[in-house]
């Protein structure tokens, strides 16, 4: 049962060692090794083995270790395999120097860009690229792959559309007031993190988005190119290499590409469960604080996702004050990623982590926000991403590495002016939760016809479904068989939570926000088809 | 609960935060400060200092917004190019939209004189040129190796392609003797050092044409680096930033154009780095380009790009914008037209008091040679001639010593950054302070002579 996931992993190493590097820098694939040997000890001790498996677990654990060990030995001391040199895991950085002059030939590239091959093989990615290779079209193509695997918000667009044609008609590029287009200030260089006439845009839209129950200073902003260089840039500023963050699982897959990649930061995923709803438990992160300071890993912060992806839940204020408090004991830094906080559904109210902090004598220092216009504006071609900190030293150290990731400076332009209609915003934010919420009660509706129940969620624009009836089994291997035939088979993207981390096999990830209603109906037939296969 | 100190702060955040590696330090950086705090205005600020260390070109912007007036469907925020908005608001693959790839290639191709032809498909973008530096090496490099560069250098590449990545620069000693040209020998001697020294290269790094210098490699030169690189089996970057600012003979010679030719070289070792900050004057636009002719490094690269993609309005104009054949044909001849002018001009101006710059026809600005106005030839004394330029003259230069140039007595002076009146005015200054220092030279001597003859009056 569960020893097969720890099996697959090294199938997995196995197969990779011809290739590219190992260590701790691939893809969001599986989890960390340390869960996959937790969970299947974890099953002994709870008692699910039986007494034989009880003495087989940890003889065949202790065999398949030393085999591990023995083959990552001997696939570091050969240095033929091309193009790149093999790093394996362990060994520090300068080693692969040594490996790269010993042998002529081959062009190598960095070890970083090794890495990144291995990744293609997340069903994260597989599933993206399945979708642009076949993708639906009610009309020209109904047959293609459905996308449920992208958080991505079409239901609004339209406003945001309408909204450029009338106000946009006689300008350029977005400048307003027409007449004369002063090139100057668009096309020569502009502040790195971003005009202050756009952060004090920004900063207005952030407190709309949140109902107006916090405000936002535009002089703590570092605005960047996406959130994705935003959360980048942070973690730089927060942590060297070899350093780790929590992570609450199951998580947004990009954050293993974004926040480990070019950082050699480490990322320690700290499950929660389905029995707590997947909610946050202080008591679960004191727990892997320790476990990885015993395994020497210094951690330099909790990152959060508030509302939660892939879940969808929000944080309690409760659950807030704990994190602060534990942050404060343990002097590390909590990133709170807030980029759905727009796009709520449900009747629980958002609470920043900005709004706790205002009414308690909290040190700042510490907390840091990221947040983007890619989900609650719909603009995600737009790319713009903020790096929210209380703290002077990271905001100088930001702004110095926004140069590598500045957004486009008619594009800011563009964003002022809408950003500032204020009146537009709020119609926006109100009319996009109601179709958000329609859709997601509809889609839900819909998986519970089939029998399959979501986890209660208010924010995102995805469900977290369990569809661990349907798989054969109860294990990772099982969940993505399942992926697997509703990708090729029924032709559904959705994300398996195991490219989340998820440590409770079956739960999938369906975005529903690029359908319309009468998408829904396909979507679940093609779903009851697949499960009226895999009940026989 | 309270506030934890400052010492404690410092304490919260990692090295690449709290080192020098962003290279602000630099007297590169200080001269744009003097800058910030009294810029030069016409009407409000006519004593301020002059920007003359911005390597950006405005000469062309009357053409560009022209265009831009003409062709409101290019931003997709108007009544006519709303139809397009749908599909451009929601995209960010990390591909970018093929129109997009498909113009900055065919736009390539022309500033080269259609020698040679760029595949869309090898397209990445980089947040800039200093994102797309940046990706090259962490696409090429690992923590701890070396890059080639002939110095002088850019400053911000001690930051861009060092401060995160971890790489190191070493640079490859060029002289005046030669008129900096790169030789073998030196390209040698740089590498042996770096052998010695236990360091692992795994490129090189040129700029063609080239910053400071404005000056393009010929022929020959760029053949033997393509044979050491081949040879030695490492990266060839080149960056080509300043392609399209050729203002006159010898024509540009591409590295593309090189490895079309020659069936020796290995391709998946030559990468170009692109953008349209100084060819078309568009910095604020965020458009930096990688070329790589190695398909691992693209793939990689795209994903990378991730950290620094070009909106995708801004990839939707320049799409239109480059694809529009006459305009780009215009635009490509009064580019080089203006900027040959401009260079013309200072060096007439330079000439009237027998200052020289190195002999250049491409790039933003001129090598200007100072070393007759040091009192010996010393970091020091160029340190104290920068200082007077600045505070006295009013004129932000860049010292040769901020671009790793050994020989003291070089700067590098910007010019299209400006309208022909600021020019004019900055070039009085300089000509005013020149005769200034020659006066006070011969000015002594003239005291020292009335001195000893009034000596031999009394003692006669």
């Amino acid at each position: 049962m569960r020893m097969t996931r720890f099996r697959e992993k090294l199938e997995n190493d196995e197969d990779s060692k011809g290739s590219s590097s190992g260590g701790g820098g691939g893809g969001g694939g599986g989890g960390g090794t340390a869960m996959r040997i937790i969970v299947p000890l974890q099953g002994v001790v709870q008692g699910r083995g039986g007494l034989i498996l009880g003495s087989v677990i940890p003889c065949a654990l202790f065999y398949f270790l030393q085999l591990y060990i023995r083959r990552n030995r001997s696939s570091s001391s050969s240095s033929s395999s091309p193009p790149s040199p093999s790093q394996p895991s362990g060994l520090p950085r300068s080693s692969s120097n040594l490996f790269s002059r010993l042998s002529t030939g081959p062009v190598y590239i960095s070890s970083r860009a090794s890495t990144i091959a291995k990744s293609d093989d997340n069903p994260y990615y597989v599933g993206l690229k399945k979708v642009t290779e076949d993708p639906y079209d009610a009309l020209n193509n109904p047959d293609g792959v459905i996308q449920l695997g992208l958080a991505e918000n079409k239901l609004s667009l339209n406003l945001v559309r309408d909204w450029m044609a009338e106000n946009m008609k006689d300008s350029i590029i977005g400048a307003k007031g027409g007449g004369d287009l002063n090139i100057h200030g668009i096309a020569t260089y502009q502040p790195f993190d971003g005009l202050m006439e756009f952060k004090v845009a920004v900063a207005g839209f952030m407190s709309q988005v949140m109902e107006g129950s916090v405000s936002f200073n535009p002089s703590l902003m570092i605005l960047t190119s996406g959130a994705t260089p935003a959360l980048e840039i942070l973690s730089f500023c927060l942590a060297d290499p070899g350093n780790a963050f929590l992570v609450p699982s199951p998580y947004y897959p990009g954050f293993d590409r974004d926040l480990k990649w070019r950082t050699g930061v480490e990322l320690i995923p700290v499950p929660c469960r389905s029995t707590d709803n997947f909610s946050l438990s202080v008591t679960a992160l004191d727990r892997a604080f320790n476990q990885a300071k015993k395994r020497g890993l210094k951690v330099r912060g909790v990152l959060i996702s508030n509302p939660s992806n892939p879940v969808g839940n929000m944080m309690s204020s409760e659950t807030l004050y704990d994190l602060l408090d534990f942050a404060r004991e343990k002097n590390i830094h909590i990133i709170s990623d807030e980029i759905f906080a727009g796009s709520t559904h449900g009747d629980q109210e958002f609470v920043s982590i900005a709004k706790v902090l205002e009414s308690d004598d909290f040190d700042r220092s510490r907390i840091h926000i990221i947040y983007g216009l890619s989900k609650d504006l719909s603009l995600p071609g737009s790319r713009v991403g903020v790096i929210y900190s209380f703290n002077e030293n990271v905001l100088a150290a930001a702004k110095k590495l926004a140069r590598f990731s500045s957004i486009s400076a008619p594009t800011q332009h563009l964003l002022i002016s809408m950003l500032s209609d204020t009146r537009f915003i709020r119609e926006y934010v109100e009319t996009n939760k109601k179709r958000i919420r329609r859709m997601y009660l509809a889609f839900v509706e819909g998986l519970k016809q089939l029998g399959i129940e979501c986890m209660q969620s208010s924010g995102g624009f995805y469900c977290w479904a369990n569809m661990s009836g349907l798989i054969r089994s109860y294990s990772e291997k099982g969940e993505l068989e399942l992926w697997d035939k509703l990708l090729n088979i029924a032709k559904i993207n959705v994300t398996p939570g195991s490219s989340c981390h998820c440590i409770e096999p079956g739960w999938f990830r369906c975005c529903f926000t690029t359908l319309t209603e009468n998408d829904i109906p396909v979507v679940m037939e093609r779903i009851r088809k697949i499960s009226e296969t895999c009940k026989s | 609960m309270g506030s934890t100190s400052s010492e404690q702060q410092k304490n919260l955040l990692s090295k690449i935060a709290t080192n020098h590696g962003h290279g602000e330090d630099s007297p590169y950086f200080d001269g744009w400060k003097a800058y910030d705090e009294n810029p030069y205005h016409p009407t409000k600020n006519p004593d301020g200092v002059i920007q003359m260390g911005l390597a950006e070109n405005q000469l062309c912007f009357d053409f560009i917004e022209d265009w831009i007036k003409r062709n409101p469907q290019a931003s997709i925020c108007t009544t006519e190019g709303i139809q397009e908005f749908k599909d451009t608001a929601i995209f960010q693959d990390y591909h970018g939209l093929p129109a997009f790839r498909e113009a900055v290639a065919k736009f390539m191709g022309k500033v080269r004189g259609e020698r040679v032809r760029f595949d869309p498909d090898r397209i990445v973008m980089g947040g800039g040129s200093t994102g797309a530096n940046e990706m090259i090496t962490f696409c090429l490099a690992d923590p701890g190796d070396a890059f080639l560069i002939p110095s002088p250098y850019y400053p911000a590449f001690d930051r861009d392609l060092r401060w995160r990545t971890g790489v190191q620069l070493l640079p490859i000693i060029c002289e005046s003797s030669n008129d900096f040209k790169i030789t073998k020998a030196a390209l040698e001697m740089a590498y042996e050092k770096a052998q010695q020294a236990n360091i692992n290269v795994k490129g090189l790094m040129i700029i063609n044409p080239s910053n400071p210098l404005g000056t393009i490699l010929d022929k020959e030169t760029l053949q033997t680096i393509v044979s050491f690189i081949n040879q030695k089996n490492i990266h060839l970057i080149c960056d080509e930033i300043y392609a399209a600012t050729v203002f006159s003979q010898p024509k540009f010679i591409s590295i593309a154009e090189i490895i079309e030719g020659d069936g020796s070289c290995n391709p998946n070792l030559i990468h170009i780095v692109y953008s349209l900050s100084k060819d078309m004057g568009f910095p604020g636009f965020r458009v930096g380009i990688i070329y790589s002719y190695n398909d691992e490094v693209v793939n990689c690269a795209r994903k990378m790009s991730s950290f620094g993609l070009v909106s995708t309005q801004t990839q939707h104009l320049i799409a239109s914008m480059l694809s529009d054949d006459e305009f780009i044909g215009k635009f490509i001849i009064e580019n080089s037209n203006r900027l040959a002018t401009r260079y013309k001009n200072i060096r007439r101006e330079l000439d009237k008091v027998s200052i020289g710059c190195l002999k250049s026809n491409a790039g933003l600005f001129c090598w200007m040679d100072l070393r007759k106005l040091l009192k010996e030839p010393t970091l020091q004394e160029e340190m104290v001639l920068w200082g007077k330029i600045i505070k006295e003259v009013k004129l932000n230069f860049s010292p040769g010593s901020s671009f790793h140039c050994y020989e003291p007595g070089w700067f590098r002076v910007c010019f299209a950054n400006m309208d022909d009146e600021t020019m004019e005015i900055a070039l009085k200054r300089l000509q005013k302070f020149v005769k200034r220092s020659k006066e006070k030279r011969c000015g002594s001597k003239e005291e020292i002579l009335q001195k000893q003859s009034s000596a031999k009056h009394l003692i006669s």
